[in-house]
């Protein structure tokens, strides 16, 4: 993403709505400006933002104006005046970033928006999670903080070695150049995005064990880590397995997502 | 729809907060599922829902291209439901947001009843998803707990900020933007509607819940630290 030099008033507006906060106003050219290492292409300035078409200088006249006599215009904090936002063509590894943060994009590997994965949403159809198995879903970097690609295989890795299987329709998993050692492809590790899910799946039995090693791990990286496990209910509805097991290991279980299981096949 | 699951708050802090959602599995039953999809938003509009979405294009309410200079003072904040089904052509995921347990009760009772083949989720806490499902007769086939935020948790905002700022589990409500908010309505320059209305339109799948966001403004603004 770029901003425009000659159509920016540096407003402030989009400061405050970049959820990396990679965008500021730097003082030397009085317009706002990109942290482009921190900017992870997610579009929210670009696509969050109304756009007004003003005319930059009659409204740089008017800001100026304003400033002089300690006046403040109290305009709406979720519009660019001159539609100053420009996206890049973003060339291979950077297109990562917006791949993984742009929740409108499709990830390519899976067809699905947003973080690009199912997971047990669409295991009634799927039969991705069975009873028995237990599906993990380790995300990194939200809200607001982003994960780079290399603290992601610091995690994969340390997966790998204990014998989890990933997810193969899921977005990290296909930019793994050797799944069996949780490796990614070497030219994206040094690309920021602003969240991704590693998917693996185990049996209940390494329940524990897998969220001490996510535990051990997570203190190695400098981001933070939202962790969903995902199992398959018995036939009257009712898990009693799993929670009991994460409620042991001192979780308290206040919210979750639950498939009502109401899906079948249907393509021919 | 990880999005939706990792809402901040305790399970009382969700008694204003069920999304529902209808997606298809690729390759399973993705073929002819954009008229289920949107038939799963005309049913979700009987029993008023707070927000509608679809992944792709966005929810009820949503920036504009051409904004025209004279609405910073007559600002619609007026959920566009039609706009949201009328706008769904892709296979993709469909969001209804409530907030009363009542209403998505009885949504999650029409949509077993229409039998549209689409996989559904409740998200919201562990005992009002299982209310729902008692409600329309059937058992819960899978489960996904949130067990919430950890790693380097002190780069996180505070509780209040935290809450608005994860109803879009996208992370496209920016902390410094709910931050915003909370202040400005702590100072009366916009209503908590008003403030509210923002954030929902950076929302770009749908599920960003504005009776919640309404609520935990007007409970921020009136802290003192």
């Amino acid at each position: 993403m770029k901003i425009n030099p000659n159509k920016c008033v540096a407003c402030g507006n989009c400061t405050y709505v970049c959820p990396m906060g990679a965008i500021y106003i730097d003082p030397e050219i009085k317009r706002a400006t990109i942290n482009r290492d921190e900017c992870v292409e997610c579009y929210s300035c670009f696509h969050g933002l109304s756009q007004e078409h003003l005319n930059p200088t009659m409204v740089r006249t008017v800001r100026k104006i304003f400033q002089m006599m300690r006046l403040r215009f109290d305009p709406e904090p979720d519009v660019c005046p001159t539609a100053a936002f420009e996206p890049d063509e973003l060339v291979w590894p950077r297109v990562i970033r917006r791949a993984f943060s742009d929740p409108r994009v499709p990830h390519e590997s899976t067809g699905i928006e947003g973080r690009g994965t199912e997971e047990v949403k669409t295991n009634d159809v799927s039969g991705r999670i069975q009873v028995g198995e237990v599906g993990f879903t380790i995300e990194f970097g939200r809200p607001g903080v982003g994960v780079w690609m290399s603290e992601i295989q610091t995690m994969c890795t340390a997966l790998a070695e204990i014998g989890v299987s990933f997810e193969k329709k899921n977005p990290i998993t296909s930019l793994m150049s050797d799944v069996s050692k949780g490796q990614l492809r070497e030219d994206v590790l040094g690309e920021k995005v602003l969240s991704a899910i590693v998917e693996i799946k185990a049996r209940i039995e390494c329940t524990g064990q897998i969220i001490e090693l996510v535990h051990r791990i997570e203190k190695q990286l400098d981001t933070v880590v939202a962790l969903g496990v995902g199992t398959r209910c018995d036939a009257e509805g009712e898990d009693r397995v799993v929670a009991p097991i994460l409620e042991n290991l001192g979780y308290q279980l206040e919210r979750a997502k639950t498939n009502i299981g109401i899906g079948r096949a249907t393509n021919d | 729809m990880t999005n939706t699951l990792h809402r901040y708050g305790d399970a009382a802090s969700f008694h204003d907060d069920y999304v529902v959602f209808a997606m298809c599995c690729r390759g399973k039953n993705d073929k002819d599922s954009v008229p289920k999809l949107r038939k799963f938003l005309e049913i979700a509009l009987q029993f008023k829902p707070v927000n509608l979405g679809d992944a792709r294009h966005g929810g009820a309410l949503r920036p504009s291209r051409t904004m025209n200079p004279t609405s910073h003072w007559d600002r619609d904040i007026r959920p566009n439901f039609e706009a949201v089904i009328a706008g769904l052509d892709t296979p993709t995921t469909a969001a209804a947001v409530f907030d009363n347990r009542v209403a998505a009760e009885d949504f999650v009772k029409a949509v077993v009843e229409a039998d549209l083949g689409l996989s559904v989720n409740i998200s919201t806490s562990i005992d009002g998803a299982e209310q729902c499902c008692a409600h329309a007769g059937i058992p819960r086939h899978s489960v996904g707990y949130s067990l919430g935020f950890e790693g380097k948790t002190g780069h996180l905002p505070n509780e209040d900020v935290l809450k608005l700022a994860t109803m879009c589990g996208h992370g496209m409500v920016a902390a410094s933007l709910a931050k915003k908010m909370i202040d400005w309505v702590k100072e009366g320059r916009r209503t908590p509607e008003q403030a509210a209305s923002y954030m929902t339109r950076f929302c770009s799948c749908g599920v960003f819940n504005p009776s919640r966001a309404k609520r935990i403004l007007i409970e921020a603004s009136k802290r003192t630290k």
